[in-house]
């Protein structure tokens, strides 16, 4: 794109990802691809019992291995001083929050918890050493199902949670919801389970931890999506090191999810053994330990009643749901099943009464935390799948109930019964672009003409909204985050008018160096080619929150746009003094700023630039040099939405669905590159698909991980999807200066009720009501003969 | 993944691989590595030696004589599935190796190692076993041959000692009036065989079936001949309709199940894809 990327039509066009030859070609490091001399290796002995006591842990063969530096337990780590600590980082109203040591001290809570560490000179012996630990253990009970693990006798996680809810929390209004259903025509209900799943970022977890013993300063290297928040949680409840002692480095990581949010025992593990032994210590996960420690996503028991009145307008929702913790309170668990979860229920619809009640449930399972969507895919299942059996019980079409509830196009901004407000929307508009590429009318007359020859078709709807770049800080405090919700930037224009900019998101995969970029070109005017983009150092920029919950371009991106225009303010400032002009009558084009009227004398960004460094010349009170910083708090949510369209085709003789065709109608406000937009669409659908379908985290009655290797996880490969279609509305977000919102996470939250509602359409003959995800072709097919 | 330690021998001949296994009772064969490199990096499995057979000549190639095939242990899938001769001879045995994984492992994965390895989900065995091939086997005491229905004993079990190498799978050729297929069920996880089916069918000259076989692999702890379904079809017309009642007889002894399929609805699929495999082979024939 040589040449051709100066001024504003860079923002908005399908400039390729800069980051791609470098990942493509393998030329790209990550977290173990990095090399420090003297390197030890961290290995972490797990427990293979979901509950047990320890009784001993016997070393002592481990220990004289020939190459272990040194075996460590618990006490170790007690012993050190550290702090040790896992913490929760979102309180909510009398939560239990029970103790969550960096190793289990005298219980393992589930299958993974870590039991000991080894510190060996190579992998294969660190490997080595853990057979060579042998732990009594006294097996107890444990418990995976969330709902059960409510009733009475089950085995309890923590003593102190009683019946293992770790929180009680409801939203919205009780009484007025019972009235509506005391008062309804028609009431649609349905029993939900959101399957669990695993995280499957194509890098599994790892740390390089470089400890400086005469400088106390650490160095870890490790997979994040948030380097400033793990800075500030090992040095406050892990590690206990200053936290300007502390740097957390992202290199390349590999894909994250949500499951490198959060802070983990094992990296804190890692940088702990760095500081007793003094050398750089590097943990890598395998991919087991991925699937036994990565948090895991959803888990959720709901049961969900919809009421109406006779012309199918919806006058009440009341939804209860189990929602899985795991074992202990991840980073931002509490968080996913309330605020980003309860929050969600009203979806596009004019809801006016919304009660939702929600247990957090201990469980002897890994932790449960974000996973892309976190709670809003659980929402927008419970509400899509609720508003279709509605238009089963009510004989309504399932595209004109959508429509006689949709919030209207003037009715924004819109207060919902459960907190949010939206600020923006034009429901019907996206529901209506996709019916008719789809070609909803014509398929109705199909599916009639094929079930008459015994094939059986479906189309499902998933009219969503999701909320994302939680925000302002104050009022996601005010709801129990431990954390900012703003972001950082640094727009630094060189002498030479080359740009830097420093973010406080931290992409991983998400392209950031080529959109970000491209903000910059068109507030700069500058070539494309000369700025860069650099994320994920916390000694290098300023802090910030990360890359998480679709808010890098809403928070992060609105963060560059006004450092951005700080640095055109001061560079006016400067020009005018060149120029000798008044700064009210320049003008700032395509890099150049001149006096209205006369072009052809112009100081262009680089010109300033240089003046501005040289300083020989600067206006009286201005500062030399050519920078901005900007600590950017967004004024609210921000509120992508879209109908999404599956066509399925299920064979009678076996319960197989096809997925014929996806289509996703998105609205994410502006578009800063198309291409990559639609990639994250891509990506999001394909992992909804995945749970819809195929994926499934599943323990057994021992809450003994069956699923626990890609043998056994179906993650939907290539050939089980179709070629994605996609469209957009565009709805401007009103309250940030680039109008754009989030997609990272649409793709994910819409899908899965569209393709369940496809396959209940399609056996509709068969008076089918709903399946539970993941739809196996053996549940289609004891749906269709049972 | 880091497996245990061990040593590494590469023969590069039979006798000397014989020898080699025989002198170490811990060693384990190596060929396409893509079951066992998997399950020494989980540990499940810790050799103490592995005798790579991967460089060995006559283990490889595939050629045709006197109405068979004989096909070296090392053969790779990919070869297998785009050899003209096999597509000729046994078209059942390509379309199974052609379905095997993806592109990676049908490249590195051999005939000799997914026999040998005998997982009750892969693709070759219900081919082999449909198709009646014969299975060459040398150890210290030399040569032997076992037929395929021979060959599988059990889980992951088969009539080979430790110390025996399968250097090659003969195969006749189909005559004319004889047409086989293979139909798979792919496991949505792991991409094996849910229920893989094989099937030979020959039609005399009035049309009608002279000889049938029908094999499955996926739906129990080894591949299994559907034998009364088989006879069954002998005599008949070989009509979808007869097809479609002769599996519905179906039943597989010992079925296994998944958390994705259970035993219960394996039967049901076994019986799809048999009558899928049968009615493809019938065209063929
Ligand atoms: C990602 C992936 C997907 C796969 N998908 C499928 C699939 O869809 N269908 C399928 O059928 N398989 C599948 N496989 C397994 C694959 O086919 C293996 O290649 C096969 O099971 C073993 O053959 P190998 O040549 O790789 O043998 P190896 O892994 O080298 O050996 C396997 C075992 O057989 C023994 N052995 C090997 N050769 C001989 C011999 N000549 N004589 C005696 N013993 C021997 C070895 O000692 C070892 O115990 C998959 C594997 C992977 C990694």
């Amino acid at each position: 794109m040589a040449g051709e990327s100066n001024g504003a039509g860079v923002f908005g066009s399908s400039i390729r990802r800069r980051e791609d030859p470098e990942l493509i070609t393998g030329r790209a490091k990550y977290t173990d691809d990095l090399q420090l001399p003297n390197t030890a290796y961290c290995t972490i002995l797990r427990s293979d019992y979901a509950h047990a006591k320890i009784n001993s842990i016997d070393a002592s063969e481990a220990e004289a291995l020939d190459g272990v530096i040194a075996v460590y337990t618990a006490s170790d780590i007690a012993d050190s001083g550290v702090p040790g600590g896992i913490p929760v980082g979102w309180l909510l109203p009398d939560m239990k929050i029970p103790e969550h040591f960096m190793l289990a001290k005298d219980t393992t809570r589930y299958v993974g918890d870590g039991v000991a560490i080894v510190v060996a000179e190579d992998q294969y012996t660190a490997h080595d050493a853990l057979d060579l630990i042998y732990v009594d253990y006294d097996p107890r009970d444990g418990i995976a199902d969330p709902k059960k693990a409510t009733e009475s006798g089950a085995p309890l996680v923590h003593d102190e949670a009683p019946n293992n809810i770790a929180f009680d929390w409801e939203i919205g209004d009780k009484e007025m919801t019972d009235a509506a259903f005391a008062n309804a025509a028609h009431v649609a209900s349905l029993d939900i389970v959101n399957n669990r799943l695993i995280p499957n970022a194509m890098e599994p977890r790892a740390a390089l931890a470089d400890y400086n013993n005469i400088t106390g300063e650490l160095t870890l290297y490790m997979t994040t999506q948030n380097p400033h928040i793990h800075r500030l949680l090992m040095s406050l409840a892990s590690l206990g090191l200053p936290e300007h002692k502390i740097r957390v480095i992202a290199p390349e990581v590999g894909g994250g999810f949500g499951s490198k949010i959060h802070h983990y025992a094992d990296e804190a593990i890692a940088a702990w053994a760095s500081m007793q032994t003094g050398r750089p210590v590097k943990w890598t996960a395998t991919r087991t330990e991925t699937y036994l420690t990565d948090a895991h996503g959803r888990d959720h028991v709901t049961h969900a009643e919809m009421a109406m009145d006779e012309n199918g307008r919806f006058t009440g929702l009341r939804v209860d749901t189990y929602a899985a913790m795991g074992a202990y309170l991840s980073t931002f668990a509490p968080a996913v099943p309330t605020y980003l979860y309860g929050t969600l229920m009203s979806g596009e619809y004019d809801l006016p009464a919304i009660y939702c009640h929600v247990y957090g449930v201990f469980t002897h399972t890994v932790p449960v935390d974000a996973y892309r969507g976190a709670g809003r895919p659980e929402a927008t299942f419970v509400v899509e799948r609720i508003v279709d059996e509605a238009a089963r019980v009510s004989g309504i079409d399932p595209a004109e109930i959508r429509r006689r509830n949709f919030v209207a196009p003037d009715n924004f901004p819109y207060q919902t019964q459960v907190a949010l407000a939206y600020d923006s929307g034009n429901y019907e508009g996206a529901l209506d672009k996709a019916l008719a590429e789809i070609g909803y009318d014509d398929f109705r007359s199909e599916q009639a003409a094929a079930r008459e020859q015994g094939k059986y078709l479906g189309i499902g709807l998933s009219t969503y909204i999701e909320a994302c770049g939680l925000a302002p800080s104050a009022v996601v405090g005010s709801l129990g985050a431990q954390a900012g919700q703003w972001e950082s930037a640094v727009v630094r224009v060189h002498a030479t008018g080359k740009v830097t900019v420093y973010s406080g998101c931290s992409g991983h995969g998400q392209g950031h160096e080529t959109t970000f970029a491209q903000i910059v070109a068109s507030a700069l005017g500058v070539p494309y080619e000369d700025i860069d983009v650099i994320e994920g150092d916390s000694g290098v920029m300023p802090h910030g929150w990360g890359t998480y919950g679709s808010r890098s371009a809403a928070t992060g991106g609105s963060a560059i746009a006004s450092a951005a225009e700080k640095v055109v303010d001061k560079a006016r400032t400067i020009a005018a003094h060149l120029l000798e002009a008044a700064e009210e009558d320049l003008e700032f084009e395509n890099g150049n700023f001149f006096v209205k009227g006369s072009p052809d004398q112009t100081q262009s960004l680089p010109d300033v630039a240089l003046q501005a460094y040289l300083a020989h010349n600067l206006p009286k009170g201005i500062e030399p040099a050519l920078e901005a910083t900007s600590f950017y708090d967004p004024e609210n949510f921000v509120f992508p939405f879209g109908t999404h369209i599956a066509v399925v085709e299920v064979c009678a003789d076996t319960g197989h669905v096809e997925l014929q065709r996806y289509l996703a109608v998105d609205d994410v406000g502006n578009v800063i590159n198309p291409m990559i937009v639609d990639g994250q669409v891509h990506g999001g659908i394909a992992q909804g698909v995945g749970q819809s379908l195929y994926e499934t985290a599943v323990y057994d009655e021992g809450a003994n991980l069956l699923s626990g290797t890609m043998l056994d996880y179906a993650v939907p490969k290539a050939h089980f999807l179709p070629s994605f279609e996609t469209d957009r509305t565009v709805t401007p977000c009103p309250h940030n200066p680039l109008g754009v919102k989030g997609v990272g996470e649409a793709g994910t939250i819409a899908s899965p009720a569209a393709v369940v509602n496809a396959v209940v359409d399609a056996l509709s003959p068969f008076g089918v009501a709903h399946i539970d995800m993941p739809v196996t072709s053996e549940k289609v097919w004891n749906a269709i003969n049972n | 993944m880091y497996p245990s330690k061990f040593d590494y021998h590469r023969p590069s001949s039979v006798q000397e691989a014989v020898q080699i296994l025989s002198s170490n009772p811990d060693a384990k064969i190596l060929a396409g590595g893509h079951s066992l490199i998997p399950v020494m990096k989980l540990r499940l499995a810790a050799p103490a030696a592995l005798v790579d057979i991967g460089r060995i000549d006559a283990l490889q190639g595939i050629s045709r004589s006197n109405g068979s095939l004989r096909i070296g242990a090392c053969v790779t899938y990919h070869e297998i599935a785009n050899s003209a001769d096999v597509q000729a001879a046994a078209p059942a045995l390509a379309e199974a190796a052609g379905q095997i994984g993806d592109r990676q492992v049908r490249y590195r994965g051999t005939i000799g190692g997914n026999l040998s390895h005998a997982d009750p989900a892969s693709d070759l065995p219900a081919a082999a076993l449909a198709l009646g091939a014969t299975l060459h086997v040398t150890g210290p005491g030399g040569s032997r041959s076992v037929s395929a229905s021979d060959f599988f004993v059990d889980l992951m079990m088969t009539a080979l000692q430790p110390d025996e190498i399968l250097t090659g799978v003969e195969v006749p050729v189909a005559q004319s009036g004889t047409g086989s297929a293979y139909v798979k069920w792919e496991h949505p996880a792991s991409g094996y065989a849910l229920c893989g089916a094989a099937a030979v069918v020959t039609r005399g000259a009035s049309g009608s079936c002279t000889g049938a076989s029908l094999c499955f692999n996926g739906v129990s702890s080894t591949a299994v001949a559907a034998t009364a379904v088989a006879a069954s079809l002998v005599g008949s017309d070989l009509s979808d309709a007869t097809i479609e009642s002769a599996v519905g007889d179906l039943s597989i002894p010992d079925a296994t199940g998944d958390m994705f399929a259970s035993a219960g609805y394996r039967q049901e699929l076994a019986k799809v894809m048999g009558a899928r495999a049968l009615s493809t082979a019938r065209d063929r024939a």
